[in-house]
């Protein structure tokens, strides 16, 4: 490496006083001119990013398609769809996939720079949020073809702030503790009915040297599952609806009995927690180096090995203090249609497709972990697993989204995630100072 | 410190300028080895990671010499991670940013250093203090700013200048200006004003003087700054991440932060992509090294 | 005229600058046509628009936002705030004391490990020892990656199950094994180190262009007096490259206040790595957006900004001001 100040001055080095006047083309060429014209090309071509712009008219050849269902067997399944919708109409579906979570974060800006006509997300107040800021397209329209599909709950679950439809359900999926049976069977563990079983359960599998439960939270919303669980299974489903919605205040001893109750679970919980994503937790599941992990039916997905697959069980969490084990949380995952998208007929055309059980076998024909949600799909081939996931779901009293689609999504982001990841880290939890940051950003909408 | 010289005191300074005698310098070269290794560790381990297959990775761990070596990830991730499209949005990214910097900063530097005008030095701490600002202090005015720029749906798919790669390049030319204009400034103030002073005489006016004597002069000052801001500028996380919505169209450096995503726990296939990320930088850094380092010396107020 | 080009050239080189300067000052000998003005004009009025608008409008609009309460939708939305956004971060955001104390931290790892380290790298290759290019090289390699590759690059270094350190510790696959970048408790220690890759690198850079410009006489004059090595470098080099160092000091707080691509790659600056970059970003392009808060944030940021920028500045143009 030669450097560049080595006893010479700069302009000697550069021979620049000597050389008064060298071709003065070329350099008209690399600086003047040249910048601008070079300058010119890529900018006209660029400035669309390099491709056409996306369908919007009413009679545009095809729609885009945004999804963040980036792992492999949503991301496969996704592509049977709109494979299956092009087989049928002949219109050409482009698809944008972005790792999940990078969607989830950037929903915002998405929304507000250049969405794709139709885009994979959450049902609930996480849908309905968007749907007040004006950033996506009513379809009533569609609603008026798919309706019958659909049971009550699932239409009003995809119904807007203003009473108007959004949303397509295409699968949900519950929440509960997955294990593997063989490992259970080994060591003789029993299913917990109540709290009090789960932690004796738990020590149990500490002294045999396994993790009880397996855990996650690098990604920061995993661990709002445990926290949605133990707050139905101890204050009922209305109080956690309405805590989400900041209809009741954070700074009582109803949520502070949340955490209480929780700190004698973490000691059991993966104390690798933070530094994992739910994926690393499902390998350790399937691994046996955890007894159990709380988590949502996608899990599954990981096990690519149908032996482990086949080995899959779960269990609803346990009983605490009130209505027994009547609520569930089983979040729905669909499509919205963007404001853009809203003039794209064949974007609503697709919607109304994943709206059929035609769409949604196709889906399910791939992603067994979920559980498809309009009437008339093919139950046949569900495994034991399937069958019980949907069962779960159909006898549930009472069903929870998630919390981060049932809260402010400033709330569930910016408050919960980083406190309940102290909270993890070292079991104490500062309710007021929920309270007061719940306060600033409830007013601020 | 003690390691540099073996005795102190009897420095011979010629020797040790002119390397004529090179010196005993065992401690410094044991230090210096030792130091080296530990640079080249988290590279060496990225290239060795990419160079293995996950079979055999899964079969032997990571940390083993067993199993075979080619390079299956590199084909892998090139072909599933898109690096070739990300590859071209970094290529119009960066050409064009630092054309017009290089351009607009010349421009600047020669008014202020030819010229005397009495807010030069005004505009040159405006300038130079612009460039050191952190650049999220800026974000949120800047996406609404280009949000509410609406321009027709063909030209822009976001019907604003959200999406598209002129903000990103009017931003970063924005930001690296500043810098330039100092740089430049400093060098033209260096050269002779006879130069100019002599085209005067002939008539020449200020574009003249401008395009046909201190242009050719700075020509060395632009190479070593255009190499410094195509680093700059290839390396640029922050305003694709802000501006741009659609992940094919982001650049590299953007890009690969959603590869961790997209190939979790797959660090073979991550390893690879990260190896293909480093590739053009060091064949910049290898071809034009004496550029690199004469830029980044030059303007030394970069942070 | 303290700027690094220039005091790295010699004297000779400057004597032409001076006499520019009698000269026009002087008699103004040169009138300026019309035409140049108009061209003078555009000269400095393109690039220094482009500048305000896209950089000093901006920093002025963030601190009007600051103090509003926005969702950050329809600009009809935006309501006044007051101080509340302030009186929100430093009372009721826990992140942001956290961010605070990590910045500091950054800071004071930077200047005490970093800078030093690149220092004593370009002493020992300043003298001209074999192989000299070489380590130069390899020092100086990471500075050419963005900080948001470094990131991913450790992270195959630090991973818990697979990667390198634990196999080197022996720990890799038992219970002890340390997730660098996700324990909370150590991950910002790993966050630096990997940031000192590249930081030390710089520094040499800069040091080594520094010490070829230190006049090699006072070195002589000092071990004539019989000054050690050591005592020769810290009175007599060290000083004559004021200006370096300056520069060096200035760099050195701007990255720590810059730490943003390295953190946001490792985990969008959350779980001990809160940064008070990463913090805006989060509040003001995160799902959770918050306008007002962020802003906030990023004024609290610019104002710390500010005090290496005045000092860098004042030292750079000082001269020139007062000439």
């Amino acid at each position: 490496m030669r450097l560049f100040f080595k006893g010479e001055n700069m302009a000697s080095q550069f021979d620049a006083s000597a050389t008064a006047f060298p071709s003065r083309r070329s350099i008209l060429k690399t600086v003047g001119v040249g910048a601008a014209g070079l300058a010119g090309i890529p900018f006209l071509a660029a400035c669309t990013g390099g491709s056409a712009p996306s369908a919007s008219g009413s009679d545009s050849p095809g729609l885009t398609f945004g999804s963040g269902s980036s792992d492999d067997v949503p991301k496969r399944a996704y592509q049977a769809v709109t494979d299956a919708f092009t087989a049928k109409t002949g219109k050409k579906v482009t698809t944008n996939v972005v790792p999940h979570n990078d969607f989830q974060n950037k929903i915002n800006s998405y929304l507000q720079g250049s969405p794709d006509d139709t885009f994979t997300w959450f049902a609930g107040y996480r849908m309905q949020y968007y749907a007040g800021k004006g950033l996506l397209a009513p379809i009533d329209d569609v609603w008026e073809t798919i309706g019958g599909n659909y049971s009550d709950a699932l239409k009003k679950a995809s119904t807007g702030p203003d009473g108007k439809m959004y949303f397509v359900p295409n699968y949900n999926y519950p929440w509960g503790f997955f294990y593997r049976k063989s490992l259970w069977a080994e060591k003789g563990y029993e299913v917990p009915e109540t709290f009090d079983a789960l932690k004796t359960l738990a020590a149990k599998m500490q002294a045999d040297g396994i993790i009880p439960i397996g855990f996650a939270d690098k990604d920061g919303w995993p661990a709002m599952g445990t926290f949605d669980y133990i707050n139905m299974r101890l204050n009922g489903y209305q109080f956690h609806v309405d805590l989400c919605s900041h209809k009741e205040s954070w700074d009582q001893q109803k949520v502070s009995a949340v955490f209480d109750t929780w700190s004698a679970l973490l000691p059991f919980q993966d104390p690798a927690a933070l530094g994992q994503t739910w994926q690393d937790a499902a390998k350790a599941l399937e691994a046996k180096k955890t007894g159990m992990y709380l988590l949502g039916s996608f899990v599954t997905q990981q096990f690519t090995d149908p032996a482990v697959l086949a080995d899959i069980d779960f269990f609803a969490f346990p009983e605490i203090a009130m209505e027994g084990r009547d609520a569930v949380e089983a979040p729905i995952d669909g499509l919205l249609l963007s404001k853009k998208g809203g003039e794209n007929k064949t974007a609503r055309d697709f919607m109304a497709f994943l709206g059929t059980a035609e769409a949604q076998n196709a889906y399910a024909a791939v992603d067994a972990s979920n559980i498809a949600t309009a009437k008339g799909t093919d139950t046949s081939k569900f495994s034991p697993l399937n069958k019980k996931c949907a069962d779960t779901i159909a006898d549930a009293k009472y069903i929870s989204q998630f919390f981060d689609r049932d809260a402010l999504p400033a709330m569930a982001n910016n408050v919960m995630i980083p406190a309940l990841q102290s909270f993890i880290k070292d079991g104490k939890m500062d309710v007021k100072n929920l309270e007061a940051q719940a306060k600033t950003l409830y007013a601020a909408q | 410190m003690s390691t540099t010289t073996a005795r102190p005191g009897t420095i011979d300074t010629a020797a040790l300028r002119s390397g004529s005698r090179p010196k005993r310098h065992y401690g410094t070269h044991i230090f210096l080895t030792v130091m080296a290794v530990m640079w080249l560790v988290p590279l060496g381990w990225s290239l060795f990671t990419a160079l293995r297959p996950v079979a055999s990775t899964n079969e032997h761990g990571y940390f083993s010499l067993a199993g075979d070596f080619n390079f299956d990830n590199f084909i892998q991730a090139w072909t599933q991670g898109g690096f070739a499209t990300y590859f071209w949005n970094s290529i119009i990214l960066t050409v064009p940013a630092v054309l017009l910097t290089l351009f607009l900063a010349s421009l600047m530097a020669f008014a202020v250093s030819r010229v005397n005008w009495k807010f030069n030095v005004t505009l040159l701490i405006m300038f130079t203090a612009g460039n050191l600002l952190p650049p999220q202090v800026l974000a949120a005015p800047l996406f609404e700013m280009a949000k509410h720029f609406e321009v027709p749906y063909t030209f822009s798919d976001s019907g604003n200048m959200l999406n598209t790669y002129i903000i990103v390049i009017a931003v970063n030319t924005a930001f690296q200006m500043g810098f330039c204009t100092f740089v430049l400034s400093n060098y033209m103030k260096a050269l002779s004003a006879d130069l100019t002073e002599a085209a005067l005489v002939d008539g020449a006016g200020i574009w003249r003087q401008y395009r046909e004597i201190i242009m050719p002069l700075c020509r060395p000052a632009f190479a070593a700054l255009g190499t410094l801001q195509v680093i700059f500028i290839y390396n640029d996380y922050f305003w694709p991440l802000i501006f741009i919505q659609s992940g094919n169209r982001l650049p590299i450096t953007t890009a690969i932060n959603n590869l961790q995503g997209e190939f979790l726990s797959n660090y073979n296939l991550l390893a690879a992509g990260a190896v293909i990320t480093v590739i053009p930088t060091l064949v910049i850094y290898l071809l034009l090294q004496r550029q690199f380092v004469a830029g980044l010396t030059l303007g030394s107020s970069k942070g | 005229m303290s700027s690094i080009a220039q005091e790295l050239i010699p004297p000779e080189a400057r004597e032409p600058r001076g006499g520019r300067i009698r000269r026009t000052k002087g008699g103004r000998v040169r009138r300026l046509s019309r035409r140049d003005k108009v061209v003078l004009s555009l000269m400095v009025g393109i690039p220094t628009l482009i500048e305000l608008a896209m950089v000093w409008l901006p920093m002025l609009m963030s601190v009007g936002l600051s103090f509003t309460r926005w969702n950050g939708l329809d600009l009809g939305d935006i309501r006044p705030a007051g101080g509340e956004n302030y009186q929100f971060i430093s009372q009721d955001y826990p992140p942001f004391w956290p961010a605070v104390q990590h910045n500091m931290l950054w800071l004071l790892f930077l200047a005490l490990i970093a800078t030093p380290l690149g220092l004593l790298l370009a002493v020992l290759l300043d003298q001209n020892i074999r192989g000299s290019k070489i380590y130069q090289s390899i020092f100086f390699a990471p500075v050419m990656l963005s900080l948001a590759l470094i990131g991913i690059i450790w992270q195959l270094f630090y991973q818990r199950d697979n990667g390198l350190l634990n196999f080197l510790l022996g720990t890799a696959g038992t219970p002890q094994a340390v997730d660098w970048f996700g324990d909370s408790s150590v991950n910002i220690w790993a966050a630096m180190i990997a940031a000192t890759w590249r930081h030390a690198g710089y520094v040499m850079l800069l040091y080594l262009a520094g010490l070829k410009g230190v006049d090699p006489s006072l070195k002589e004059a000092a071990a004539i007096d019989g000054a050690s090595a050591v005592q020769t470098f810290f009175r007599v080099v060290f000083p004559a490259m004021r200006p370096i160092n300056i520069v060096i000091v200035v760099i050195t707080i701007i990255e720590s206040l810059r730490a943003f691509d390295v953190v946001y790659v490792i985990n969008r600056g959350t779980n001990g790595l809160e940064m008070l970059s990463a913090l805006v970003i989060q509040n003001l392009v995160g799902e959770g957006q918050v306008i007002g808060v962020g802003s906030a944030l990023a004024v609290v940021l610019l104002v710390i900004s500010l005090v290496p920028i005045v000092f860098y500045l004042s030292r750079t143009f000082g001269k020139e001001n007062k000439a």
